[in-house]
């Protein structure tokens, strides 16, 4: 806090010029990222963040589960009843291949299962990572930002791959409105971003000030507010990034 | 008063204000739940529809006021106006 400096950009996610950002103030309260370990990337001195290193442990649980779910899938038994841990697999599969093809419609949506589904299992993990103590790495907007780009081009990707031209010329269609079409284009991933950054973030710093603040009242009465900050309002960011992801990018198939 | 002072009195009162952003989404996320609510009194079997479309729009509606929220937080603790002095 104070510290002077004016790199807006930096300051809410994970530094890159080397300053820590000190989301905290002298009472106790922290919902800031901090710094572990400084490394030297290109030159320049940056630091392995919370975030990286909640990234890194939701990627290692993520991946684990992928393993496990491979070797159970691959030594199912046709003949036999599937198991409650194939169960819940294939429930999981079965719901985001749903879920994809009444949004984006059954011609286009199984391609685009996988990505929803990784996005919606690593998003729905940062999110609830909260309950175990770690900071969210979807507080970060680095992170966030990241995601929406990815967005972004996979929307420009299949607007060239669908409608050729037509994407571009799409953008002239009332001339007068052309400035205020390209802004609601680029408007679209900073919103996406922020939305999904602001919940998130809103939900820690409630977290941080109970804590540091009352922190010697606080016995079991902020589950309730776990339950609320972590997992409901993170499970409904997490459904609703998915969501616009995939309205946002079938908006380009119809209009062929 | 130091100017230092003043910037971060200002910044607090900022923040506060900034908040004010907080009643359009509220007054929106409503209007979209009552309307919800009395879609799903007049076709009860849509309600798992009506219940993510509803989701959606509130938490599309929400941005406005996150966006106040973002502004809210750089002022309090990322302040850019600190090292214009």
């Amino acid at each position: 806090m104070g510290n002077g400096s004016c790199l807006l950009s930096s300051l809410l996610s994970s530094d890159v010029s080397g300053r820590l950002i000190q989301l905290s103030s002298d009472e106790g309260v922290t919902f800031g990222v901090d710094g572990f370990l400084p490394y030297s990337f290109f030159g320049g001195k940056v630091w392995l963040t919370t975030t990286h290193i909640t990234m890194l442990i939701i990627m290692m649980a993520l991946v684990v589960f992928a393993l496990i779910a491979n070797r159970v899938i691959k030594r199912a038994d046709p003949e036999k009843a599937p198991g409650p841990f194939l169960n819940v697999i294939e429930y999981m599969v079965e719901s985001i291949d749903n879920l994809t093809k009444t949004n984006m419609g059954e011609k286009h949506g199984g391609k685009f299962a996988n990505y929803i589904g990784t996005i919606f299992c690593f998003i729905l993990l940062a999110n609830v990572a909260g309950l175990f103590g770690l900071r969210p790495p979807t507080a970060d907007y680095g992170v966030t930002f990241g995601l929406a780009l990815i967005t972004f081009v996979l929307i420009h990707y299949n607007g060239f791959k669908y409608q050729k031209m037509a994407h571009i010329t799409n953008l002239f269609k009332p001339v007068l409105l052309t400035p205020i079409n390209i802004i609601g284009e680029l408007a679209t991933p900073l919103s996406m971003s922020l939305r999904l950054f602001g919940n998130v973030l809103s939900g820690t710093v409630m977290m941080g000030l109970i804590y540091g603040l009352i922190g010697k009242f606080a016995i079991i009465w902020p589950s309730v507010l776990h339950g609320y900050f972590d997992v409901f309002s993170g499970a409904i960011q997490t459904y609703v990034f998915a969501m616009l992801t995939m309205v946002f990018i079938s908006n380009n198939f119809e209009e062929e | 008063m130091t100017d230092r002072g003043l910037i971060l009195a200002c910044s607090a009162i900022g923040a506060g204000l900034a908040m004010i952003a907080g009643i359009g989404p509220g007054v929106g996320q409503g209007i979209a739940a009552g309307h919800g609510a009395s879609a799903v009194g007049r076709n009860p079997g849509a309600k798992g529809t009506i219940m993510s479309t509803m989701l959606l729009g509130q938490a599309v509606a929400e941005t406005t006021g996150l966006y106040g929220f973002a502004v809210a937080i750089i002022l309090l603790f990322a302040n850019p106006l600190i090292g214009r002095l």
